[in-house]
């Protein structure tokens, strides 16, 4: 596991990752707690793992399969009314072409 | 204190079928007691009171229905749980005015018990927090001192149930929300096995983690209220089809410890604990023993890995849940963007909070290319290595005993600057949702230098709530009552 130090140009790159739009005088105390945290995060890197199976769910039954049937579950008023923009058809956004 | 709002769930159920109390009275009793209370508690973001009350005079109208668990019992629900025509904000400003056009399977599942929802529960954004600190409305207090957090995430949910503003409330438990909140202002808190309590409709953090459960006075209330939540639902997909555990006849079938066998384990109860409430909790197992339960020592090797583990995972899925705030379909959109992808990152930018950032990006890092195998795979592979440490551990014992917070309820503030600080708070919870296990949150005594609440937790085999309910239920006889918060 790497436990490089973590810079601000590395927390420009996560932030455009995430879509997130981080102030320029955020940035230095961003990435010493990210250093932080990730220098915390090394204590894996002496478990050994070698022949480990990842687990990434807890389930312990197989999801039971059901019929594709399409249900109109929602009106598309009721869906829109959440919308910070709408034109009581469909959602709108900025022009795109 | 002797009034309605102080009974305890099945007392006030009992007055109900009894006729002793209306339906009306109980939740005028809740209001006015929410109206003394909140100007200081702030544990509410969103009051219900002309609904509650016109539910209940419906309910009073139809006469009292014994086929309905909660007929007439006045609740709260954590604000991460969407409730139909209600606002539904996950404390965060993001969702501010969002108001759900479909109601949570939990939701509906009190409802149709014949539940009455007062308001919705405060709580950290997103349910990202230990100490309800971090949403982005109000700060809750401690109703055991105001000047002290209440936990968190579901903070709200246990600081109104500790203050008699209602008589249960629901939560949801990712890393230990349900069960700290409850440790620190002194209520039982339950998380459920992963799969038993369907989490359709609630607002998702991290979805191998999240369960849904109860907050409530006694474990007898809260035996009835997963009675109620519990059950498959083919809207979520984890929601596991096996039928539910009669759980109020488990309390009533069990009436000592005997042949109880009690796993204590060593990391649980070492360096970074603190002296009160390792003597809350060593005195809470003396009293096991002296009804007849068993201690077994055990160990759990990786439990110091636990909070790595938990944080890259939890982090990551709350980088791939909280992509759906965009600013088109709901939730906050920023004014006058300049195109589409301005829309997308000023939108978030000043929806999302500091620790809510702070964990998307952090969670976008640890999935990125080059860096997803040195640490979320790494993250699950010792997700597995902790899940064998748990099963390993009830196969020499029935419940395995933890405490649910290294100290009791701490002062407002004392952690803010520090992220990874807080994180560490979490160590005695998280790693019971990485294995996807119940765990049972219980009051077992005040803190001998605080005089604050100490919960210890009671960790148990999948879909075995039955058993924990049932233990927690005659240690909870046994032990010296607290009794409630003077407000």
């Amino acid at each position: 596991m790497p436990t490089q130090s973590v810079s601000v140009a590395d927390v420009t790159t996560m932030a455009q990752l995430a879509r997130l739009d981080v102030p320029e005088e955020h940035k230095e105390q961003l990435a010493r707690q990210f250093g932080d945290i990730l220098a915390y995060m090394d204590v894996l890197s002496s478990i050994d793992t070698s022949t480990v199976e990842p687990l990434y769910s807890p389930v312990l039954h197989k999801a039971a399969p059901r019929p594709d049937i399409a249900v109109n579950t929602r009106q598309r008023e009721a869906m829109l009314h959440n919308s910070p923009a709408q034109n009581s058809e469909y959602f709108t956004v900025p022009r795109i072409v | 204190m002797n009034t309605v709002y102080t009974e305890t769930l099945i007392s006030l159920r009992d007055k109900l079928a009894a006729h002793e109390i209306t339906a009306t009275q109980a939740v005028q009793a809740c209001l006015d007691r929410i109206a003394a209370t909140e100007p200081a508690l702030h544990a509410l973001l969103a009051i219900d009171a002309d609904n509650a009350l016109a539910q209940a005079r419906a309910l009073d109208a139809q006469g009292y229905d014994a086929s309905k668990a909660l007929w007439g019992v006045p609740v709260t629900i954590k604000d991460a749980l969407s409730t139909q025509g209600l606002a539904t904000t996950a404390g965060s400003a993001m969702l501010a005015g969002f108001v759900p056009v479909y109601d949570a399977f939990v939701v509906q599942k009190l409802k149709e018990a014949g539940a009455i929802i007062l308001g919705k529960n405060n709580m950290d954004e997103f349910a990202m927090g230990s100490t309800t600190e971090k949403s982005a409305f109000q700060v809750t207090g401690n109703p055991w001192d105001m000047s002290r957090v209440p936990g968190g995430s579901s903070g709200g949910s246990a600081a109104s149930v500790a203050a008699c503003q209602c008589f249960a409330s629901l939560g949801s438990d990712t890393g230990g929300s349900i069960r700290q909140p409850a440790s620190l202002c002194g209520c039982v808190g339950l998380k459920p096995t992963y799969g038993r309590v369907s989490r359709y409709g609630l607002i998702a953090y991290g979805s191998s983690l999240d369960q849904v459960g109860p907050l409530t006075r006694t474990v007898a209330d809260c035996a009835l209220v997963l009675q109620t939540i519990a059950g498959y639902d083919e809207r979520d997909s984890t929601s596991d089809p096996r039928p539910v555990d009669d759980y109020m006849a488990a309390l009533g079938a069990r009436r000592d410890l005997t042949g109880i066998k009690l796993g204590v384990p060593q990391e649980f109860f070492g360096e970074g604990l603190s002296a009160e409430v390792r003597h809350a909790c060593e005195a809470a197992l003396k009293k096991a023993q002296e009804l007849g339960a068993s201690l077994v020592p055990i160990s759990m090797p990786h439990t110091n890995a636990a909070i790595a583990t938990y944080y890259i995972i939890a982090m990551a899925e709350a980088s791939s849940n909280l992509a759906r705030f965009d600013g088109v379909r709901y939730g906050h959109r920023s004014p006058a963007p300049e195109q589409l992808q301005d829309l997308y990152v000023k939108s978030r930018s000043e929806g999302f909070g500091e620790e809510v950032q702070r964990r998307i990006m952090l969670g976008t890092y640890v999935l990125s290319s080059g860096y997803y195998d040195a640490y979320y795979r790494k993250a699950a592979q010792v997700r597995r290595l902790i899940r064998n440490d748990y099963e390993q551990a009830l196969q020499h014992c029935d419940i395995i005993c933890a405490p649910a917070s290294p100290v009791t309820a701490w002062k407002a503030g004392s952690h803010s600057q520090n992220p990874l600080e807080m994180y560490l708070m979490d160590v005695y919870t998280l790693s019971l949702n990485l294995a996807g296990l119940p765990g049972l949150s219980l009051p077992v005594g005040k803190g001998e230098e605080s005089g604050l609440p100490v919960g210890m937790q009671l960790f148990g085999r999948a879909f075995d709530e039955a058993t924990l309910l049932a233990v927690g239920h005659v240690l909870e006889q046994a032990l010296p009552s607290f009794g409630l918060p003077a407000l």
